[in-house]
């Protein structure tokens, strides 16, 4: 109870104080330069240079300080040695490229790079178009999405309970043992079972990462204009023809939007491998590395801090190909 | 004309069929744990979920009564009795653990010295001899049980009391509603300058805020933490709303932005021209305007920060009255592995906050998507 009281101060101190910043220091500039009298014209365009840095000043300041000086500090960590007191130059990138669980994660990152995307979208594109002209499509476009609620320590449980094992012959109480016992097949461990256990995991983003391609996708599928569809059925283009030959190639704009953010969040993966594996059994991937050099045993932020500053390297091309098409939008 | 129709037809239900095995395929593992969160525990752990409509089958033994028990009948020492307890419906039984399911319902079979066990499909079990009964205890009789499905609600409250999931609910709220509230208070402002607003550097600022949007937290997780211990933030509830609150600017300004760019110029130059000052504007005219664009970062934020695990683990601490949720939920996977009845029902509690928020706003979270992505490309 004591911590609901907490919980409710801070959320009204926080507003009080945020409405209190944007409205006080909105008065103060208007008492400074009274939009009125004399010299009314000068005052308005001095008071109207200097509101903007009103209005920004807190988000800039957040901005700053919670996201642009970790990377300058991460970058300056990663040159130092474990507890930063001493610059060691490039050892702690030398070291990961000779250490064989960093090659381990590289190579399961680039795996996942290359499936989660490659499969979400494509399921997604389907979803979409088989759910878009059902009576019954915006239930069914709702069950495939709720999995985006969903969190992915969460989905680590229902997803474990499914890989569940029990010995041969036993009543498997884990789905997809249950099935393959009733197939013929022996039961597996399946999240140990290298190499495939990684794709075990991949499972689980591409069934949380389909409903959002598919909600981008359907949107994209719809905004195409009707006539393209029309002639090319009058013309005699099978339903698969549409589909592939005209339909597929006008959205090419939107399948790349939405492969690249599954992108960015397979590259971040992390809950997923860190509460199902642990990274054992050959599934380790970066941030999970990441994770364990910087808070498990003895921390050592230096090589923590180069694993960071690789996964920011591997992200850069999509900043700035974000950066490049929003401005491109701007003008 | 005909074939044409038929073959329609046809593709209508092929399209029926495959969507709706996409949906089952992509409901099932979340049913899975909501049916076996309400399963018993014992049955959960020895017959599938999708099991557990149909009875149960159980083995085990019971023991007759004792030499005190018998009645003489007819000349003979009869020992009477049920092996079944309510519910229960007997499918086989036996005497001895070697073969416990040997006999049928109904069936007679001559134990030792002269006794006849009978043992009826009622589970009712009749011992007779012919010399009385010696015996202490009773002998066993080992029962193949069937049980209906029993369905329960025991699991919810054995976990939100002794699992400590309520605290990490309260904790979850707690850490939750600020860290979207804040932000999004924040953003409106900047994202307002950002697009109605004339000067130096606004296109690099945009330019800026789209890059940041991509930035992973991992990179900002030691510098912070080191920060707030300095600052003497320290790990607490103060340092993971100020973190939460940095790492969602970037979306929401983007988002907010975004929209209120396409709101209609006509309106706020006409509101500058009556000379409203920019503050009465932007509240009296820009946030209502936008309320669609703010409840879809709402939305985002809220199911972000509640689901998250990462940033509450390192800014919040790990002991048991720190956890939230999503930290709970692990700390189980890792010591009750095998205790499904424990973890389902914790995971659904877990997720059935942003769920119920999920189907009831998805309105919104599908129009900051498209407007999060759709536009940027």
């Amino acid at each position: 109870m004591e911590l609901f009281w907490l919980a409710i101060g801070t959320i009204a101190i926080g507003v009080f104080g945020c409405v209190a910043w944007f409205w006080g220091s909105n008065l103060i500039l208007d008492r400074i330069y009274p939009p009125r009298g004399p010299k009314a014209g000068d005052n308005i365009r001095k008071a109207s240079q200097i509101r903007p840095w009103l209005f920004l000043g807190p988000a800039i300041l957040f901005l700053a300080v919670y996201l642009v000086y970790p990377i300058f500090d991460s970058l300056w960590r990663s040159v130092h040695n474990a507890r930063g007191t001493e610059f060691v130059g490039g050892a702690n990138y030398a070291w990961l490229m000779g250490d064989g669980k960093f090659r381990e994660s590289m190579r399961n990152n680039l795996v996942w790079l290359l499936v989660v995307p490659a499969l979400s979208t494509l399921f997604g594109l389907i979803a979409a178009q088989l759910t878009d002209r059902l009576k019954w499509g915006a239930i069914g476009k709702s069950l495939i999405f709720m999995p985006m609620a969903i969190s992915f320590v969460g989905a680590g449980v229902i997803w474990k309970f499914i890989y569940e094992y029990r010995a041969p012959g036993e009543n498997q109480i884990g789905l997809l043992n249950a099935i393959v016992q009733a197939l013929g097949g022996g039961p597996q461990l399946w999240l140990t079972l290298i190499p495939w256990n990684n794709f075990f995991l991949m499972v689980v983003l591409v069934w949380i990462q389909t409903g959002f391609a598919m909600v981008i996708l359907s949107a994209a599928l719809r905004g195409i204009p009707e006539e393209t569809i029309e002639a090319a059925i009058l013309d005699g283009a099978s339903p698969w023809q549409v589909f592939f030959k005209i339909k597929v190639p006008q959205i090419m704009g939107t399948i790349a939007v939405v492969w690249t953010t599954i992108t960015i969040v397979v590259l971040k993966v992390f809950d997923i491998v860190f509460v199902m594996t642990n990274g054992q059994w050959g599934t380790q991937v970066l941030a999970n590395l990441m994770y364990d050099w910087m808070f498990r045993g003895t921390p050592d932020y230096g090589r923590g801090s180069a694993i960071a500053i690789i996964l920011m390297l591997l992200v850069t091309p999509i900043m700035i190909w974000n950066i490049i098409n929003a401005r491109r939008e701007v003008r | 004309m005909e074939g044409m129709a038929g073959r329609k037809s046809s593709l209508v239900w092929a399209v029926n069929i495959a969507a709706f095995l996409l949906v089952l395929l992509w409901t099932i593992p979340t049913l899975g744990l909501l049916v076996s969160s309400f399963r018993d525990r014992d049955q959960i752990l020895t017959s599938g979920w999708w099991q557990s409509f149909s009875a149960q089958e159980a083995t085990g033994f019971v023991r007759t009564g004792t030499a005190e028990d018998a009645v003489q009948q007819d000349g003979l020492y009869v020992i009477e009795g049920t092996v079944l307890t309510e519910g229960q419906s007997l499918i086989a039984w036996g005497t001895g653990p070697r073969d416990p399911a040997a006999h049928q319902p109904g069936e007679t079979v001559e134990i030792e010295d002269g006794w006849q066990l009978t043992v009826a499909e009622d589970g009712r079990y009749r011992l007779t001899s012919a010399a009385p009964f010696e015996m202490r205890r009773g002998e066993r009789i080992f029962v193949t049980t069937g049980a209906p499905a029993r369905l329960t609600t025991e699991n919810y409250s054995r976990v939100l009391t002794a699992e400590g999931l309520g605290r990490a609910f309260m904790n979850t709220l707690t850490v939750t509603i600020p860290a979207t509230v804040i932000p999004i208070l924040i953003a409106a402002f900047a994202a307002y300058a950002l697009a109605w607003m004339d000067f130096p550097g606004r296109a690099l600022l945009t330019a800026a805020v789209v890059g940041l949007l991509v930035v992973p937290l991992q990179v900002a997780l030691i510098p912070l933490l080191r920060l707030h211990n300095e600052l003497g933030i320290g790990k607490g509830y103060l340092g993971i709303w100020l973190a939460h609150t940095g790492f969602g600017l970037p979306l929401a300004i983007y988002l907010l932005r975004n929209y209120m760019v396409g709101l209609p110029r006509e309106v706020i130059e006409s509101a500058r021209v009556d000379g409203a000052t920019e503050f009465q504007i932007f509240r009296k005219i820009i946030l209502p305007l936008s309320f669609p664009a703010l409840a879809s970062f709402a939305i985002f934020q809220f199911l972000w920060v509640w689901n998250d695990l990462l940033v509450a683990t390192v800014f919040l601490g790990n002991t048991r009255e720190q956890l939230v949720m999503t930290g709970v939920l692990r700390e189980l996977m890792g010591s009750k592995g095998g205790e499904w009845e424990i973890l389902a029902t914790s995971a659904f509690i877990s997720i059935a906050v942003p769920l119920v928020v999920f189907f009831a706003m998805q309105k919104y979270l599908v129009r900051g998507l498209l407007a999060g992505s759709v536009k940027g490309g």
